[in-house]
């Protein structure tokens, strides 16, 4: 089944008179369970599609559907509703609350959900031990490494077992081990829950983990292929 | 709910010197319009209880033809036998006391000056009269069968550098209309803390003051006092007759209370231009706030949180800004208010024509303005915190973001 799909999407950024082409016309179906990377040099729209994909933004022209449901025309409140539900996010730069705790950061999508609280502990301590950071729970993200931090990010992703998660580059300013670490966590989530990971990367090393490599190049999709990824 | 509190906390705690710098804004802001409510409670309100206690009582009885500001001597627009009407007012329940008052102009003179005054002839027994025995500041008070006698005020004492047992000559036109004087004795000083009042009235006992003017058995007015001051309408009603008037202290205070009405609409333009102020400065540090915190409303934008959580999220932080500023101001503005309740404010001779302000203006605090403050603080920092609330709510994610390099 399709988690996301994008058709004949394009982006245009107008900056005063000057237009920016950030997408030409993109197609692009990610199946249930893939662990895609979208790979390409800096400015060739990886993480535009990305954006396009996880509702933060809306194409020039084209459409975007989410788990079957047309969204590109939702307003914003539909919009964020789905994120909430079907989207987990994984930001380059470790995008937790700086005022909240690993815990609460894990624990703010599953309030926005409206879960209750023996049910939202009992899921924040589950994503806390699959991440391997149950030791970490009250320390607030100045108090945790940054691979660490982007542990917490993607159990955070993870908490609402939305279908699909999208990571921007999630190893980007992470260094070999912990870089290691989190790919290694994100895989091994892909393969026991099922889960879908469309990331953005132009780490070889993390491309090496990927079942199918979607190439970009000047805001069109240059190569789809399928690999054989690292388990 | 309590997540939004727990974050909005957590983020007024962030950055502690703007959160209590912008806290205390509110709080000197509403510490400063307690103040001035309160001091212009005092005020209207002393003046409102001097008027009552020294000049117009709860009720005055007058002949329906009396002018006070003629202050006729003439016996057609005088009360004949005023006991009688006292004996009738003081068999009502309502009435804790009345008095015969004569009331004449007349010009104080000394050997090289000259002085214009208010005679005002009472019956120094009557309990009406208290507040000008207690007031006593030097030599004796009024005999009723005293035939030289005056009590004058501090005030004229101190401008003409009476003393006790100095003489003064008063000169006035009679009911007849010939003009008559004769010499008195400074039995003592008085002061009522009315700086106007206690420059113009010199008192006398009223058989005195009726035998000087050739009123004979007559009185100005018959000042009452009631138990309550919201019986004066109902005793009033019942004590109206055809060729006398009755004259509530809410009628002849009537200058009061447009005085009143006036510094209140005063005191709006006061509280929007504080609280104007103070709600820039709440919005100033929200908007710092927004733009600070641009990407953390990305992020909770990206995990689902919608525009009215994220309004909801910078309106709680507006009302904890509100509740310490609120809580501060009535700290700090308590304090204030209990000192000048204590000690007042000296403002020396104010005077208005009309007024009795005392040398000394009294803080009085009420809980309907303390309620009303703090409502209207919360209400204008919360309305403050709109713009910049609906600014953190209108970012589209994918700017809100552009920080995190997405």
């Amino acid at each position: 089944m399709e988690v996301t799909k994008v058709t004949n999407a394009t982006r245009v950024f107008k900056i005063g008179e000057v237009e920016t082409k950030a997408l030409r016309g993109v197609n692009l179906s990610v199946e249930d369970g893939e662990f895609t990377a979208l790979v390409g040099p800096s400015g060739s729209g990886k993480t535009t599609l990305l954006q396009l994909i996880g509702l933060l933004d809306k194409p020039t022209t084209g459409n975007v559907t989410i788990n079957g449901q047309e969204a590109t025309n939702l307003n914003r409140n539909k919009r964020a509703d789905l994120r909430k539900n079907a989207i987990g996010f994984v930001f380059q730069f470790f995008a937790l609350i700086p005022t909240l705790t690993a815990y609460e950061n894990i624990e703010m999508p599953l309030l926005l959900n409206g879960m209750k609280a023996a049910e939202r502990k009992k899921r924040v301590n589950e994503m806390l031990e699959a991440v391997g950071l149950s030791d970490r729970a009250h320390h607030r993200p100045d108090q945790l490494s940054g691979g660490q931090q982007q542990r917490v990010a993607v159990a955070r992703a993870l908490a609402t077992n939305p279908k699909l998660i999208l990571a921007d580059e999630p190893t980007a300013n992470l260094d070999t081990e912990n870089g290691k670490q989190v790919m290694d966590i994100m895989k091994k989530l892909n393969k026991e829950t099922g889960v879908t990971f469309v990331f953005a990367t132009h780490d070889p090393r993390v491309i090496g983990y990927a079942d199918r490599v979607v190439t970009l190049q000047d805001g069109l999709i240059t190569k789809d292929s399928k690999t054989n990824g690292k388990s | 709910m309590s997540q939004t509190f727990k974050l909005a906390f957590r983020n007024i705690g962030r950055n502690k010197t703007r959160s209590l710098l912008s806290a205390l804004a509110v709080a000197v802001g509403m510490a400063l319009l307690l103040l001035m409510a309160s001091v212009m409670e005092g005020e209207m309100r002393g003046a409102m209880q001097n008027s009552i206690r020294l000049q117009s009582g709860h009720l005055q009885i007058r002949p329906a033809s009396y002018d006070e500001n003629k202050i006729s001597l003439k016996w057609e627009d005088l009360i004949e036998n005023p006991e009688r009407v006292v004996e009738k007012v003081t068999s009502l329940p309502q009435v804790t006391a009345a008095t015969p008052r004569l009331i004449a102009s007349a010009i104080l003179t000394l050997s090289d000056q000259s002085k214009g005054v208010q005679i005002l002839g009472i019956d120094p027994g009557s309990a009406a009269n208290e507040p000008f025995q207690i007031g006593l500041l030097d030599g004796q008070y009024l005999q009723a069968e005293d035939r030289e006698g005056v009590l004058i005020g501090q005030t004229l004492a101190d401008k003409l550098n009476l003393k006790v047992n100095d003489k003064v000559n008063l000169l006035m036109t009679t009911s007849n209309g010939d003009v008559d004087e004769q010499l008195f004795t400074v039995r003592g000083i008085y002061s009522t803390h009315i700086p106007s009042y206690d420059e113009s009235t010199v008192l006398m006992p009223i058989a005195k003051a009726q035998s000087f003017t050739a009123t004979e058995n007559h009185a100005s007015t018959i000042f009452v006092l009631l138990q309550n001051q919201e019986q004066a309408e109902p005793v009033a009603q019942a004590l109206n007759t055809s060729n006398l008037k009755v004259l509530t202290w809410r009628e002849q205070n009537a200058l009061i209370t447009q005085f009143e009405d006036f510094a209140g609409v005063a005191l709006i333009f006061f509280y929007l231009i504080v609280l104007g102020i103070t709600a820039t400065v709440v919005t100033n540090t929200l908007v710092m706030a927004v733009f600070e915190r641009t990407r953390e409303i990305g992020i909770l934008s990206a995990i689902g949180m919608k525009g009215r959580g994220i309004m909801a999220q910078f309106l709680t932080e507006a009302a904890l800004l509100a509740t310490g500023g609120v809580i501060g101001g009535l700290l700090i503005g308590g304090a204030l208010v209990a000192y000048f309740t204590v000690y007042g404010i000296y403002i020396g001779d104010y005077g208005v024509t009309g007024m009795l302000f005392e040398d000394h203006i009294y803080a009085h605090l009420t809980l309907q303005n303390t309620l009303s403050l703090t409502i209207v603080t919360y209400i204008i920092t919360l309305i403050a915190s709109l713009y910049p609330a609906r600014l953190a709510a209108r970012l589209e994610p994918v700017e809100a973001l552009h920080g995190l390099g997405a």
